[in-house]
């Protein structure tokens, strides 16, 4: 009967976003010269792909309540580790990826072992460890270089009958393979359970610990196919410290446009890849109506705090001032 | 069913916080198919015992045994496991989820290993009708329902969760009194499946409708078991309170025909669709009380008073002159000199990780500084004033008020405001989920302070109390007033009759006499 209502108020972070991307994106290709073409499309997807997938990264961590600092640099570190070893034969190559997916995994769970094991803050444990995994991509990369299979990365970067974009593919595959099943899993609820009131679920019996981890761990993965896709499309690496941290920011700038509330408990990775490709769009706009590049910065910066002020006018619907604080 | 062997035990638990005794080897015994009650003042125990029993915390000694064996429980998930479910004062419900999600939220229908959304929605469904709450819906978030639908929601997830023994710590006292109804027919229909339920409560008219058998704590041991029915409540109190039991409420004076000049006026005051055309005055040294169901518009009166709400209409006069209260800051101002003690002391009314020097002088920061430098020497005067007119119990006032026990949280609320010696005092059901002996000390202060000249307006959902510490009671309906009993007037039968908005009798009135 009333359930659709109770279904849009959940979706409606995620709808808004998918709503300012489908505007942001109509303005871009409506005044783009080459128009709404397939070559557009698979460009704009290629570049939005990256930050959605650190923003999937970001939205787990923060369903927990908790920040994490470090995606960027997970993905930067990735990046360099795929320019060594996604090449070769197919078994080298297969190898290579699982290696470098693995090294994801890895560090988001060191991530969330030192947050929840060593009750360290996510702010400062991901800071922390951000910097190590820096330290260690610029080891790989002290210079910009290596190569990949062009093979695969041709393909992943490509096009599918000649059309749809196979990054776009291959981001729907992600949220088929990691971000639904999270969803649906009960450490997925304990995930949301845990940023929600971490106190009512320790009550409730909710395994928080594993939710949490598992949430820190599946970021960690999520930032190393970033990483992965970055090296397909410039097929090289490099330890560049500035796209690090500028990925770190842009996934939570993402994640805000994206509907997911920095307090934990609540949002969607769904909204977040629309917040990511939204915001990268924002960012191609100004090249669309041949702005001076330096106002991109400014630019992003103004339409993100608009977006987030959008965000906070279900505040302006409060009549009783005290539940602002509740 | 009755003669059988107990279904659960615990001999000799021990529980101590630092310096503090909680239990002091306590004995409990359970048996299946019957409801006990648990009676004793806030710190008396009855919080640590549960816990324990619940796996929230793991006693010092002591054991306990399930249908014979020992057991111990190292997580409330242990405990549930073993049938043991708690439903706690302090709610469990996570707010960001929905209704469905918290009720199976232990232990959600699984298939191919996600979690099977319809199954979880019909096990929800029925959860909720076995609560005898199926208006709920299960997609609505927790965040979005009032308190007293929270609780029906936290009674459906215990239920879900088919325990063996129950646990229902003051499960009640945010019910609305049709709510409390649908659950004592749950409560009683659930003893006749054979669990065994625990009943804390501080309501003693509830206590005597439900229970089998009464254990009373004090002082973090089991002073006394008996059979329901066969202590008076004077005698019962005496064992909870260990001390000759005389009259809990102080003498009403008696008042002169012409009362002082009214200090808070209100005119015609509406707000949205919770407050209708409510007018009324209270003079200096007057207690009027706001009765009615709960949810009628009392809270919202007092936050109207105390310049919470906007878009209300209507006018404040204070001292017979219009006032517009646009803050709580400005309500508390001198030239105005309100306070409004809340209901909820853990999120309105105080902050738990400060301490309670700091809590205590927030309220008053302007008044004790000179030239905005904080005058130490006046703010520990005043301190030491409030710390003894309130009788704090506390071991010093540089520790967190949230290691305080409730009810002397409660008075470091009510002392935190009384420091700036308010002239109107607006109290929210302050006595909820407090012990006997610091609710008598609660209601010989409010007849202290209305005897030095103050105004109080007094809400509370507890009839007793309106009975036994108001001069007026205006009763609430849906937002307007319903109806003024004034004096001898004040009766239980009156309060009910009138909160329900009929003028017969009603059953709640004949459960009520006992008390």
């Amino acid at each position: 009967m009333k359930d659709w209502r109770y279904w849009l108020a959940e979706q409606r972070g995620t709808l808004l976003a998918f709503a300012i991307f489908i505007v942001m994106f109509a303005i871009y290709s409506g005044n783009h010269p080459a128009g709404f073409t397939a070559n557009v499309v698979q460009t704009a997807a290629n570049k939005g792909v990256l930050l959605a997938f650190v923003a999937m990264a970001q939205t787990l961590v923060v369903i927990t309540a908790g920040i994490d600092l470090s995606v960027g640099m997970i993905f930067t570190l990735t990046n360099c580790m795929a320019s060594w070893l996604v090449i070769g034969t197919g078994l080298e190559t297969a190898f290579g990826l699982v290696a470098v997916l693995g090294t994801g995994l890895v560090c988001g769970a060191i991530n969330g072992a030192i947050v929840i094991y060593g009750r360290l803050q996510p702010i400062v444990a991901t800071i922390a460890t951000g910097a190590v995994y820096f330290g260690l991509a610029l080891l790989l990369r002290p210079v910009p270089g290596g190569s990949v299979n062009e093979d695969v990365a041709d393909f992943l970067t490509g096009r599918f009958f000649g059309v749809v974009p196979a990054s776009l593919m291959a981001l729907f595959v992600v949220v088929l393979v990691v971000w639904v099943p999270f969803r649906r899993s009960e450490l997925g609820r304990a995930a949301y359970a845990a940023g929600s009131s971490e106190t009512a679920a320790y009550m409730s019996g909710v395994p928080i610990r594993r939710g949490k981890f598992l949430a820190y761990t599946l970021a960690g993965l999520l930032a190393a196919i970033g990483g992965l896709f970055l090296t397909f499309f410039t097929y090289t690496g490099e330890a560049a410290y500035a796209s690090g941290n500028a990925y770190t920011l842009f996934s939570i700038a993402a994640v805000v446009l994206g509907g997911v509330s920095l307090f934990g408990g609540k949002g969607s990775a769904i909204g977040a890849i629309f917040g990511a490709l939204a915001f990268r769009t924002i960012g191609d706009l100004l090249f669309v109506f041949d702005f001076d590049p330096l106002w991109q910065p400014l630019f992003q910066g103004i339409i993100l705090l608009i977006a987030v002020s959008l965000g906070a006018f279900a505040l302006f619907r409060v009549r009783n001032r005290l539940e602002w604080f509740l | 069913m009755n003669g059988a062997a107990p279904l659960f035990r615990m001999e000799g638990i021990s529980k101590r916080y630092g310096g503090v005794r909680a239990l002091e080897k306590a004995d409990l015994t359970v048996a299946a198919g019957s409801i006990h009650a648990i009676l004793g003042e806030n710190g008396a125990g009855k919080s640590t015992l549960i816990k324990v029993m619940a796996g929230v915390v793991a006693p010092d000694e002591g054991s306990m045994t399930l249908d014979g064996r020992e057991v111990t429980f190292a997580s409330p998930a242990a405990a549930n496991q073993a049938g043991i479910v708690c439903i706690f004062q302090e709610l469990s419900l996570i707010p960001e989820l929905s209704v469905a999600d918290n009720i199976v939220i232990s232990d959600p229908p699984k298939r191919f290993g996600m979690i099977d959304r319809k199954a979880q929605r019909r096990l929800a469904e029925q959860a909720l009708a076995r609560a005898g709450a199926a208006d709920i819906h299960p997609l609505a978030l927790i965040k979005d329902l009032p308190l007293s639908r929270r609780q029906m929601v936290e009674i459906a997830k215990a239920l879900a969760r088919k325990p063996r023994i129950l646990i229902l710590d003051e499960a009640t006292s945010a019910l609305t009194a049709a709510d409390v109804a649908k659950v004592f027919e749950v409560l009683k229909r659930l003893r006749q499946e054979g669990l065994a339920l625990l009943y804390i409560s501080h309501r003693m008219n509830e206590i005597s409708e439900l229970a089998d058998q009464c254990t009373v704590f004090r002082n973090g041991r089991n002073v006394a078991s008996y059979r329901a029915g066969s202590k008076s409540d004077n005698e019962v109190v005496e064992l909870m309170i260990g001390r000759e039991y005389s009259h809990i409420f102080p003498p009403k004076p008696t008042r002169p025909q012409t009362l002082s000049a009214p200090v808070l006026d209100a005119r015609n005051l509406s707000w949205s669709d919770r407050l209708d055309n409510i007018s009324l005055s209270v003079a200096a040294g007057e207690v009027v009380g706001l009765g009615g169901l709960d949810g009628q518009g009392q809270r919202e009166l007092l936050l109207a008073f105390f310049g919470v709400l906007r878009g209300l209409s209507g006018q404040i006069l204070v001292d017979g002159k219009p006032v517009s209260i646009a803050s709580p800051a400005a309500a508390s101002d001198d030239r105005i000199g309100m306070a409004l003690i809340p209901e909820d002391r853990k999120t309105e009314g105080l902050m738990l990780p400060m301490t309670v020097r700091e809590n205590l002088s927030f309220a008053a920061l302007d008044r004790l500084s000179k030239a905005g430098v904080i005058d130490r020497a006046a703010e520990q005067r005043l301190i030491d004033d409030m710390v003894e007119l309130l009788a704090i119990k506390t071991a010093g006032l540089d520790i967190p008020v949230g290691a305080l026990s409730g009810g002397n949280q409660q008075k470091v609320v009510i002392a935190k405001w009384l420091m700036r010696q308010p002239r109107i005092i607006l109290l929210n059901d302050p006595t909820r989920g407090i012990d006997v002996g610091t609710k008598q000390e609660l209601y010989q202060l409010m007849r202290k302070l209305a005897d030095a000249g103050a105004a109080i307006l007094f809400y509370s959902t507890d009839y007793d109390e309106l009975i036994g510490c108001c001069d007026r009671v205006l009763v609430l309906y849906d937002g307007a007033i319903k109806r003024e009993l004034v004096g001898a007037d004040i009766t239980e039968h009156a309060l009910i009759a009138s909160a329900l908005n009929i003028h017969g009798g009603s059953e709640r009135a004949e459960q009520g006499e006992g008390a």
